[in-house]
């Protein structure tokens, strides 16, 4: 297949799939209580230098709590995958993070991400490489897979492209050039869903994003869930379970984990609180007070809830039924 | 002539709304395209179908969404599913229409949201693509709207995040780009643009109420196509305001 381009940018984790099959023929497919706290999950599970996901994002569906927990542990030089919103814009401004795979990293209609430009901007990020929304999300679906690499047609043309790890060839098939995304093998995966038996077996209300490609393409998986319920109750509905037990190293209960942000059927996001950290996320000063507040001065995510309030948390519940 | 006030904002959501047909799909984002959407469903277009990047196709706009994945992109939506399933429906040429935005665009209306500046070491690092390069790269016309001046409009982008016409006639198919899709409109405060169908450039083709030819060329970096006949958009009537101000965004989020 002959190569036409190649992209500049760094290819931040190579994809060993032969080792990543190694791996997960070591992984314990036996149904074991994963059950633990998130200071537990996050302590033997996120190691400094780890490359990192998060799904969804940070104002839908997003595990908060373990990412609160991570900066909690002063977890450095990471690598991330870059496609989310205040979760990331927390884990930069914290400076836990080394180099980003980065397709978007902004607050949405609250504009740029401070944490990410003060990070760029002053090279304590070493490392950028830039892709597409779905580049990344297709990158998770070729580790699920367990290929090297996924053709698309995304990308094409672009600085996007000259400064991803991606490269273009000529299609054997057709003759026309088409793009290939290597395949990304996170070395762990944080997800927060619905539910989660105490094995791991997991379901989504709702859209699912990019859960089903992660979760299959991280070596370790923490999944946090905002209910445990009985082994019974997937195995009544098994077509509902989108992460299967053995995928998952650790189940942590976390109600109202995706706080301040959304989670559907259940709990709307949390406009002043998401507004607080957009304030204070602007300059490295105020950053590190709101951490102080939320994160350093709060030992574990119910004295969190603690801080924010019973009733304020109540207030963001769904009361009419949507289903 | 409408004699009811409007701002900025309410007339990029108005223009934008006439231009979304009726029983098709369109790939949104957040922001004015969502607002354009919400408008032209209780308007001309009953039966769009917007589709929404994580996962969210056909929802009813009922509340309006402010963040691409949440709760309302999938309200009483034919289906919800990810976004690998989204963008693969619109790389198998299924979605007509894709809404774009950026700092900066050029006259193939290639696309800027990635940085200002360097790439190494970046005066601004925006927050990069997002969905717009897989919403510019497969969707078969991209709608694009922006605020219109000089530092915005450019001979050149910084970086081309999203494909436009790339360097011309032909550079899409060249790198590989789906055949037949592209930039279709450009609208701003100031004009509504499209894009000459032979040289692939950037044309003015309306002005928006009170603005002028040459305002439009002053606040335009390059040079700019001139259609044959320019048309003067018709202000945003009574109804879309009402309709817009009173049902799509009662909150005032975004107008």
């Amino acid at each position: 297949m002959k190569i036409l381009d190649s992209g500049s940018g760094k290819l931040i984790q190579p994809p060993d799939i032969d080792a990543f099959r190694e791996w997960n023929r070591q992984k314990s497919k036996e149904l074991i209580d994963k059950r633990m706290s998130e200071a537990e999950a996050v302590s033997r599970f996120v190691h400094d230098g780890d490359y990192i996901g998060t799904e969804l994002y940070g104002t839908v569906r997003c595990p908060m709590s373990l990412v609160r927990e991570i900066i909690r542990q002063g977890k450095k030089d990471l690598r991330l995958a870059g496609q989310g919103v205040m979760e990331l814009d927390m884990l930069l401004a914290a400076h836990t993070v080394k180099e980003i795979d980065i397709t978007y990293v902004g607050l949405e209609v609250y504009g740029v991400s401070n944490g990410l430009r003060r990070e760029v901007e002053s090279g304590r990020v070493e490392t950028v490489v830039d892709w597409s929304n779905a580049s990344i999300a297709w990158r998770f679906k070729a580790a699920a897979m367990g290929v090297p690499f996924i053709p698309v047609r995304s990308n094409l043309g672009t600085d996007t492209f000259k400064h991803s790890a991606a490269k273009v060839v000529e299609c054997p098939f057709t003759g026309k050039p088409i793009c290939l995304l290597p395949a990304l093998i996170l070395d762990v995966g944080l997800i927060h869903v619905h539910r989660a038996d105490k094995y791991g077996n997991a379901q989504i209300e709702g859209i699912s994003g990019f859960a089903a490609e992660m979760a299959r393409a991280s070596k370790r998986l923490i999944i946090s869930a905002e209910e445990i319920i009985d082994e019974e109750e997937i195995r009544r509905h098994p077509n509902r379970t989108i992460i299967p037990y053995y995928l998952v190293d650790a189940v942590v209960h976390a109600p109202f984990g995706s706080h301040p942000g959304e989670m559907c059927y259940l709990y709307r996001r949390d406009e002043e609180k998401i507004r607080e950290w957009v304030e204070a996320a602007k300059t490295e000063e105020t950053a590190q007070a709101y951490f102080k507040k939320y994160i350093f001065d709060v030992p574990d995510h119910q004295a969190y809830l603690d801080l924010i309030g019973k009733e304020h948390l109540e207030n963001l519940r769904y009361r009419a039924e949507v289903n | 002539m409408s004699e009811v006030e409007y701002n900025p904002t309410e007339l990029l959501i108005c223009t934008a709304a006439r231009m979304m047909p009726d029983k098709t799909t369109a790939f949104i984002g957040t922001g004015i395209p969502l607002l354009a959407a919400a408008l032209a469903q209780r308007m001309h277009a009953p039966n769009l179908v917007p589709i929404f990047e994580f996962g969210g196709t056909g929802a009813i706009l009922e509340r309006i969404p402010i963040a691409v994945g949440e709760e309302n992109t999938f309200h009483r939506a034919v289906a919800a599913s990810g976004i690998c399933d989204i963008v693969e429906t619109a790389q198998r040429g299924f979605i007509e229409f894709g809404f774009l935005g950026g700092a900066q665009i050029d006259r193939y209306g290639n696309l800027n949201s990635t940085v200002i500046g360097d790439y190494a070491r970046p005066k601004v690092r925006l927050p990069g693509s997002g969905g717009a390069n897989d919403v510019g790269s497969h969707c078969w016309r991209t709608i694009i709207i922006m605020r219109h001046d000089r530092k915005r409009f450019v001979e050149k982008v910084d970086f081309i995040t999203t494909p436009g016409y790339l360097d011309g006639p032909g550079g899409r198919e060249r790198a590989g780009l789906p055949p037949n899709t592209g930039p279709y409109r450009v609208v701003t405060n100031l004009a509504v643009l499209g894009f000459h169908s032979e040289s692939k450039e950037m044309m003015l083709l309306a002005t928006q109420p009170g603005v002028t030819v040459e305002q439009v060329i002053a606040e335009t970096g390059f040079r700019l196509l001139l259609a044959e006949k320019i048309e003067e958009n018709p202000p945003p009537t009574k109804e879309e305001l009402r309709i817009l101000r009173e049902e799509v965004d009662k909150e005032r989020f975004y107008i």
